[in-house]
Formats: C-alpha cells, sequence, structure tokens
C-alpha cells in the first residue's frame, strides 16, 4: 500500500486545501500523473501522484486544510490488492517514518483518541475561525491565554506583523522559485551558444540613431527582439507552449522580455505581435513595458501570453547566459554583453563588436539541430539590420 | 430626588397595584399585623384593610393554593412567601397546579398569579432560610421567573407582571431590602429583557439577583487593572434573554457567569450552554462561572462569606479568561 501524502509546495507551505480529486477510489494512476488540486494560499497547485497504482482510499475531503505530510489518500503498488495490502500509518509524523511502525501490533484506537487529546493545542474558537479568516497560521502563533491558548489578540497580533511588512521581494522569490523548480523539473533543457558578429548591427543603429530624436533612438535590443521573432517565424517548434503532454505552437509572436525589478526579483511579461512590428514600435514598447514592469502595472495578458523569452543581460558583465525556460514555453534566447573580439575574416584578423547568443530549449520539442538552424537564423537576420 | 428603599419601592409599588386594580390583594405570613418579615407591606394594613392584606397561617400549601384558587376566580392575588426555602411546602401548587393549568384545561384557565419570596444568604440565617433555589422554577415551563436586583425594578416589575395572565415569581434577594437608589423619572416595565448595567470590551460578567451589586464592585476593581468588564443583569430567570448574552459575547469574547446558586445545575450552567450554543465561535476563552459552593448554607459568618461567590473571587475568575491569572 502506498501512502499519498500533501508534499511541500513551497519552502514556506505548512498546510494545504484540498480543493478537488482528480481521482477516485479504483482509478489507475501513473507517477506524475495530477490526481488532485490543492491551494497553499498562494495558488492553486497540481499535486502529482509519484508512484504508479490503483486508488483505493480518499481519506481527505474537498474544503479539508491539512498539514504537509497528511496522508491525503492510499493506493495499492500495481499487484496489490485489499487482501494483500500492508496497512499505511495515517498521521503526518509516523507517516513519515513507515518502516518504524510496528505492522504486527498497531495501536488501538483508544491509545490513538488519548495522544490527540494532549498533543491539540488549546486555540480558543474564536482565535482558530479569526486565523482562518485571516490566513494567519495558527502553529507559528504564541498563545498568551489562559493556559498558554491562542487567543484572538494573538492572532491579530500575528495577523498585524504578517501584513506590517508586506514582503513583496519574498512572494517574488517564492514565485520565481516555483517556476523554475518546475521548469528544471519538467523540462529537459539543451543548450546551444553561438557568437554573432554585430560589426553591421552595431554600424547601422549607430547611422540610424544619429537621424532620431533621443528619445528615438534604436537599442540593440529591439534588434535582437525583432531577429528572433522573424527566427521563430521560420522555426515555429520554438514558439509556444508545452501543455498536457503536447506542444501547441502559436499563432503569433510574443516575446518574454525578462526584465529585473530594481527591488529584486524578475518579470517577463510580452510585447505582443513582435514579427509584424517595426523597430521603432518595438523600440516604444520595449520602453513603456520596462517602465511599467518596474512601476508595478502590468496586464495579465502580458503576464500570461509569452510565447518564448528573451533575456539580454547585455547592460552586465557577463558575455553568455544561458537561461531556464519559463513553463509552459519551451525556448529562451539569451545574449550577454557586446565585445569587442579579435575577429577572422576572409583570412583577415581584425577586431570586432560580437555578442554571445544561446538558446535553451525544450527537448520534447526540438532538438539540437532544429535549435541550431534557429540561431543560425538569428545570426543572419543580425547581419542584414536594415531588413529588420 | 431623593433616594428610596428596594423595600420602599417594593411598597410603593405594592400600594400602587392595590389602588390602580380593586381585584388585587396580599397574602402570606405575617404581612399584615406584623408588616410583612422584611416589613415590605407596612402600614398597607391600615391603608387597604384585612379583606385585601391578608394574613395567612403558617401553611405555604394551603395558602399559595387559595392564592391560584382566587386567580382562577377572576382576581389578581399577590402572594407573599417568606423565604424561597419555604416555598418547597408549596413547590406542588406552583408546580403541579399553577404552571400546567393553562396546559391542562386546553387553554380554558389561566392563572394570573404573583408569588414574591425573599431569597439568598448573607445574613447568618442558616441552611433553612437561606439558599438560592431560583433556577428551580427557572426550570419549569409555565412559570415567569423575575429577579429585580435595583430598586427601579423593585419599583417598577410588579404591575407589569400582574398583567401577565399567567403565574409569575418575583425573587426578592433578602440582601438587597436595604439598599438605596434614586427612581428614575421614568421607571421600566420590561419584564422579559436582560439589562447592560456597564459597557465594557474585555469580558462579560453575567448576573443576577444578590449578585448585581458584587458583580458591578468586581468590574470597578477590574476596570483599575485595565480590565474593562461588561456587567449584564439577566433581570428575567425565565425566559432567559438569551440575545441579549449572546452579544454581549460577541462584543468581548470571554464570559463569567456569577450566580449564587449552587454550581451542579445551577442558572450559571444554563446561562454557559446557551453562550456555548449560540455564541461558540465568539469565544476566546472558556466561560467561567462564580457559584455558591456547593455546602448547606453555613451559620457561621466567615463559613458564610466563603462559601458565597464574593468581589475577589469574580476579579479572579475575570482575570483567568482575559490570560491574567496572577502565577
Amino acid at each position: 500500500m502506498i501512502a499519498f501524502k500533501l508534499p511541500s509546495l513551497g519552502s514556506d507551505m505548512d498546510q494545504g486545501k484540498l480543493l478537488e480529486w482528480k481521482v477516485k477510489p479504483g482509478d489507475c494512476v501513473k507517477r506524475g500523473d495530477v490526481v488532485a488540486i490543492v491551494d497553499t494560499s498562494k495558488a492553486a497547485v497540481d499535486v502529482e501522484i509519484w508512484s504508479d497504482g490503483t486508488v483505493n482510499e480518499l481519506l481527505v475531503q474537498p474544503g479539508e486544510t491539512v498539514p504537509v505530510g497528511t496522508v491525503l489518500a492510499t493506493l495499492f503498488v500495481p499487484g496489490e490488492t485489499a487482501e494483500t495490502a500492508v496497512p499505511v500509518a495515517p498521521g503526518p509524523v509516523t507517516a513519515a517514518k513507515p518502516a518504524a511502525v510496528p505492522v504486527a501490533t498497531p495501536a488501538t484506537p483508544a491509545a490513538a483518541a488519548n495522544t490527540g487529546a494532549v498533543q491539540r493545542r488549546r486555540i480558543s474558537p474564536a482565535a482558530r475561525r479569526h486565523a482562518e479568516e485571516l490566513g494567519v497560521d495558527l502553529d507559528a502563533v504564541r498563545g498568551t491565554g489562559p493556559d498558554s491558548a491562542v487567543t484572538l489578540e494573538d492572532v491579530e497580533l500575528a495577523a498585524k506583523a504578517k501584513a506590517a511588512p508586506p514582503d513583496r521581494a519574498l512572494e517574488m522569490r517564492r514565485a520565481i522559485a516555483a517556476a523554475m523548480s518546475r521548469s528544471k523539473r519538467e523540462i529537459p533543457h539543451y543548450y546551444l551558444a553561438d557568437t554573432i558578429p554585430l560589426e553591421r548591427a552595431t554600424a547601422w543603429l549607430a547611422a540610424e540613431n544619429t537621424e532620431r530624436t533621443v528619445t528615438e533612438r534604436l537599442l540593440m535590443a529591439v534588434l535582437y527582439l525583432k531577429a528572433v521573432a522573424l527566427a521563430c517565424v521560420k522555426y515555429p517548434e520554438m514558439n509556444g507552449f508545452y501543455r498536457d503532454g503536447g506542444f501547441m505552437p502559436s499563432a503569433g509572436v510574443h516575446v518574454g522580455v525578462a526584465i529585473s525589478l530594481r527591488k529584486g526579483g524578475l518579470v517577463a511579461p510580452a510585447i505582443h505581435d513582435v514579427d509584424r512590428k517595426t523597430l521603432a514600435e518595438l523600440m516604444r514598447d520595449l520602453s513603456d513595458l520596462v517602465q511599467r514592469a518596474r512601476a508595478g502595472s502590468l496586464r495579465s495578458s502580458e503576464m500570461t501570453d509569452p510565447t518564448i523569452t528573451l533575456t539580454n543581460l547585455g547592460d552586465g558583465s557577463v558575455e553568455s547566459v544561458f537561461g531556464v525556460i519559463y513553463p509552459p514555453q519551451v525556448a529562451l534566447v539569451g545574449f550577454g554583453r557586446v565585445v569587442e573580439r579579435a575577429w577572422a575574416d576572409h583570412g583577415a584578423l581584425k577586431a570586432m563588436p560580437a555578442v554571445t547568443a544561446s538558446l535553451a530549449a525544450d527537448h520534447r520539442v526540438s532538438d539540437g539541430h532544429r535549435g541550431a538552424l534557429f540561431m543560425s537564423a538569428i545570426r543572419d537576420l543580425l547581419q542584414q539590420p536594415q531588413q529588420l | 430626588m431623593t433616594k428610596i428603599s428596594y423595600r420602599e419601592a417594593m411598597r410603593l409599588a405594592l400600594r400602587e397595584a392595590m389602588q390602580r386594580d380593586s381585584r388585587v390583594f396580599l397574602m402570606g405570613e405575617d404581612v399584615g399585623r406584623y408588616g410583612g418579615t422584611y416589613a415590605v407591606s407596612k402600614g398597607l394594613l391600615e391603608e387597604f384593610g384585612p379583606e385585601r392584606i391578608r394574613d395567612a397561617p403558617l401553611s405555604e400549601l394551603g395558602f399559595v393554593g387559595a392564592g391560584i384558587g382566587a386567580a382562577l376566580g377572576g382576581m389578581r392575588p399577590i402572594v407573599e412567601v417568606m423565604t424561597i426555602n419555604f416555598s418547597l411546602l408549596a413547590l406542588d401548587q406552583i408546580v403541579n397546579t399553577a404552571a400546567a393549568l393553562r396546559h391542562m384545561s386546553g387553554g380554558q384557565f389561566s392563572v394570573p398569579l404573583v408569588i414574591r419570596m425573599a431569597t439568598g444568604a448573607g445574613r447568618q440565617l442558616a441552611a433553612q432560610h437561606s439558599h438560592s433555589l431560583e433556577c428551580w422554577y427557572a426550570h419549569v415551563p409555565g412559570i415567569r421567573a423575575l429577579a429585580p436586583a435595583t430598586v427601579e425594578d423593585a419599583r417598577g416589575m410588579l404591575w407589569p407582571a400582574l398583567q401577565d395572565p399567567d403565574p409569575v415569581i418575583i425573587f426578592e434577594h433578602a440582601q438587597l431590602y436595604n439598599m438605596e437608589a434614586e427612581l428614575p423619572a421614568t421607571i421600566s416595565a420590561d419584564i422579559s429583557h436582560a439589562r447592560l448595567m456597564r459597557q465594557g470590551r474585555d469580558v462579560s460578567l453575567i448576573t443576577y439577583g444578590g449578585c448585581l451589586g458584587k458583580t458591578l464592585d468586581a468590574a470597578a476593581q477590574l476596570a483599575e487593572e485595565g480590565i474593562d468588564a461588561e456587567v449584564i443583569d439577566l433581570r428575567v430567570l425565565r425566559p432567559l434573554d438569551t440575545d441579549t448574552m449572546i452579544e454581549s459575547v460577541k462584543r468581548t469574547h470571554r464570559a463569567v457567569v456569577i450566580d449564587e446558586g449552587w454550581r451542579s445545575g445551577s442558572l450559571a450552567a444554563e446561562v454557559m450552554a446557551r453562550i456555548m450554543e449560540g455564541a461558540f465561535y465568539e469565544l476566546d476563552a472558556p466561560v467561567a462561572r462564580v457559584c455558591s459552593e456547593e455546602v448547606p448554607m453555613p451559620y457561621a459568618k466567615h463559613l458564610e462569606d466563603a462559601a458565597l461567590p464574593q468581589v475577589p473571587k469574580i476579579v479572579a475568575a475575570a482575570r483567568t479568561v482575559c490570560g491574567r491569572a496572577q502565577s
């Protein structure tokens, strides 16, 4: 018998509220199947099963909030039946060490009940209800009431302490942690890198910008944007989403631009339809997006629509960046710092500005060969900046 | 405005009732020539004559029964029983007859009887004159049970009690008769609701009768310690005004019930049960109570004092539910 326990879906998660079961007793499940949806108080998360088996019994009902480690359901391992099954321990504490549970002499219900009564914390009914309303974790609240019971006041103080500095940075860190962990957990990344000469692009940009007002001047970043978008049109397996076990290419090319925020953290909102916009339009969109991202006024569509991400660490001091794909996207293109390099060109050695571009792509969707063609398309496009 | 005593207020109420309604008469042991055991009816015999101020023989069973008969016959009798301990002799008449007749007669007969009785301890009258058995009567459907704890209620509750078509018992705590207070310009005629005597945020002190004064004193002492206590005078012991106590607990989230009755099966127990039923999720601490010790009321002064709810006990209980118990 397998005990399916509530996993911790974040370092901050102590408990979760079961929202929905995706399975019922008798269902066969495979490792990785989503079997339940659990609210972590930050988001509703699909919870997957980590072993193959057959659902025996659902022990927690939707709507119940239980601590991490609680057995949510029991499953038979393949080949096991109700008759042959070895029982599992029910509680979060003992469940962590199933081997320590003496199967031959299980605790009597009376003994179990006694233990429960002794261990139950004193929390006043009003405090318990208020904590739920305020989303206060009672385990972290110190009781100051009669017999050290947690009182309303304790909960209110805890809520105030929690609410006082709304730690956006921490929340953001957690969100990034969750997304990137999922990416590295689910997406088999492969990486390619290429050094792209930027002599022409640099020269063209300089010439172009002399005719523009300060506010209209173009940055190298918009050339990258347009080049990546046009390459995506040619290699659609880089542009879209991997969902429900399959890749869905996207008709539009909405490039997510990784923008680091001043107070820490990162967002990658989309510029829509990059392949169909002029460089001037892209420059305007980019400035606007960076400004709004830093002001914290992004639209939800910008957050959810990116079909590929571009990260540009050109302002920094690194030559190359190997990105982590933002799920459910399937590719991320990175650009490092533009550096002047010794470059052999038609048998002559010269100094030339160049950038290292990298691709992190999802091996479930594409292979290195197609990735290489995609990168070389970007390289070619950047050699003809006037056509971008 | 001059102060009058609880005793005088009760006498004023009796006189008013006699004057307003010729069907009203007072009957009981020593109510006439002696002027009442607690001197409540002093002077009324001279004013209203022996037909309407009637001395009764030492037979509670007999004269309470006679009162029921008079009520059935169209009169509005006020029967005085010397103490609640003695009223046990009339339990059969009160519970089996007065309280039940409307039901037994299919609504044909009602018993518009008012029974007054002194209750409570504190005067070294020992175990046969000092008990607080109000909750025995508050247990019985068909009876309205009133506990005037203020001079105003002593003055105001009798007349509306006489208007009730069913039997009403008025419990007068013997320690209250000498209490003096000014009467307000308009006297409340409410015999249905509890009364908020003091507003507070931290704990509801719920009491009635002889414990009201002690409870208000305790609240004043608690205020000095920074505990803001609310005080509720139940006033009506049956039917209990559940709403007022629940609303109070919703404000304070804590409650202490103070009741001179014995703890087991007490009115305090009933109040606590209702709070649990109606305000469980509002409670921030277990509801506490201060009751009399479970002994026959001692004669010795220090033992009687020790047996009764007192200000320090109320203060201690309130501190505990507020998490301020001194270790």
